[in-house]
């Protein structure tokens, strides 16, 4: 069970601490700054908080004292790239080597200690193999040439959003790319299949509707105890496997709406699955102007609508990818808003605890 | 010589005091701030070495043309300035 919540924001990292009164803002850090992301090592209790200063860059710091103190690390950084290559995304862009994010992190497995991955805006996976003090491109991913047909979805430009190592054998990794469907690899990053069959795609023309290289899921999680169940919150559905990706079923009876940027998932019943469900892509707003979370228990047959402890007037609260999250007991989820609302149920959702409603605009929730 | 003073913006993130630092172009001159002190050169450059899109550098008072390259000459006794470029308002 965690009693601690790390919450990245526009204005810097928030550390929410359980305590004798409740669930209460314990520090600030980094005030001012960009924090994107908030990631825990599971293994090593090691925290990152990624920083994205519009002027100076990427950054990512490391805590090794639960976010008490913190010492920059190294960013990931791209390779040079060859003079004269003409390296254009699927919208004919040109691709900028150039660091615009840190999207995503996760842990390698249990068998190799110090190893980290980095998914990464515009759409490069990094690895590294010492806790961050230096990271490498997977060149196998980046120079596969289906990667010219991805473009940007939460971005201008294509990001690796979702990581999912395998916790049977750690060279099988499942990540999510906006846009550019779910990609695995079974030999830890040599090669590279992408796995989105059975995902649709609206936004683009019929013909492609169904290419699984341009698919545009929100986020991807992985249940722990069952690693071929998987979630995706897509951006025009909600998509569920169980057989490790090699196939996807869309879920269409959600109500009140299919469309949401984060999922959670239950870290031992692969059934069990949240949602923080929205009025769809062109107004991305609550429905009715009221914050509720889906809930299913049976894999997306039937869902419920949570809502006690939560606003049901007027709340324009629209929750991103990576600000929903589960503790490792399954019964604790949290989950941050654009308007800087942080809600926690210690019920599995039945009930929502206010821990504020004044936070910066929230990017990332995340257990610690 | 030149002298290469930093924003004052670059201080909430790292020190970054002005510094005396030898080279005939502002590659190279930057390239020996660096030197003593590397952190700070991912602030100032991204990953191909060009100047950060929103960072400006000026020697003797005019921002230097070849943003990619950094081959403008510094002269003997420049006063370089690497500064945010005020960009979005």
């Amino acid at each position: 069970m965690s009693d601690r919540i790390f919450a990245a924001t526009r204005k810097g990292l928030f550390t929410i601490e359980r305590g004798a009164s409740g669930w209460k803002v314990a520090r600030a850090a980094f005030l001012g700054s960009t924090a994107g992301l908030s990631y825990r090592d599971p293994r090593n209790g090691d925290v990152f908080v990624t920083l994205g200063h519009g002027h100076f860059g990427s950054k990512l710091h490391k805590s090794t004292d639960n976010g008490e103190t913190w010492k920059e690390c190294a960013a990931p950084v791209y390779p040079k790239k060859p003079e004269g290559l003409s390296d254009k995304d699927g919208a004919g862009k040109e691709v900028d080597w150039n660091l615009k994010a840190i999207w995503s992190m996760a842990a390698g497995g249990e068998n190799e200690p110090g190893a980290l991955w980095a998914g990464t805006i515009p759409g490069g996976l990094f690895k590294s193999t010492d806790s961050g003090a230096s990271w490498n491109l997977v060149r196998p991913l980046w120079d596969h040439p289906k990667r010219h047909e991805w473009f940007g979805g939460g971005a201008d430009d294509p990001g690796i959003h979702s990581v999912c190592v395998d916790p049977r054998d750690s060279r099988h990794v499942r990540i999510g790319i906006s846009c550019g469907g779910v990609w695995m690899t079974a030999d830890g990053g040599e090669t590279w299949t992408c796995r989105a069959d059975g995902m649709r795609a609206e936004y683009m023309p019929p013909a492609r509707q169904r290419d699984p290289n341009i698919q545009d899921p929100h986020i991807m999680v992985q249940c722990a105890a069952k690693p071929d169940a998987l979630w995706v919150q897509h951006h025009n559905g909600i998509f569920r496997t169980t057989d490790g990706a090699k196939s996807w079923t869309e879920i269409t009876n959600v109500p009140p709406s299919v469309f949401g940027f984060a999922v959670a998932v239950h870290p031992t019943e692969p059934d069990t699955a949240w949602f923080v469900p929205a009025r769809k892509d062109e107004y991305r707003y609550p429905v009715d102007g009221k914050v509720v979370v889906s809930r299913t228990r049976d894999g997306g047959k039937t869902f419920e609508t949570l809502r006690k402890g939560l606003p049901q007037e007027h709340a324009y609260d629209l929750t991103f990818r990576h600000a929903l999250d589960i503790d490792s007991t399954g019964n604790r989820l949290a989950f941050g808003s654009t308007t800087g609302s942080l809600w926690v149920t210690e019920d599995q959702g039945d009930s929502w605890i206010t821990v504020s409603e004044h936070l910066p605009p929230i990017y990332c929730v995340r257990f610690g | 010589m030149a002298t290469v003073t930093f924003t004052a913006n670059l201080q909430q993130h790292l020190a970054a005091p002005p510094i005396e630092a030898a080279g005939r172009t502002v590659r190279e001159v930057l390239e020996a701030a660096f030197q003593s002190n590397p952190r700070l050169k991912s602030y100032v450059v991204d990953d191909q070495g060009a100047i950060r899109r929103h960072m400006v550098v000026f020697v003797n008072g005019r921002a230097i043309a070849d943003r990619l390259g950094l081959t403008d000459a510094v002269p003997e006794g420049a006063e370089v300035y690497v500064m945010q470029a005020l960009s979005g308002g």
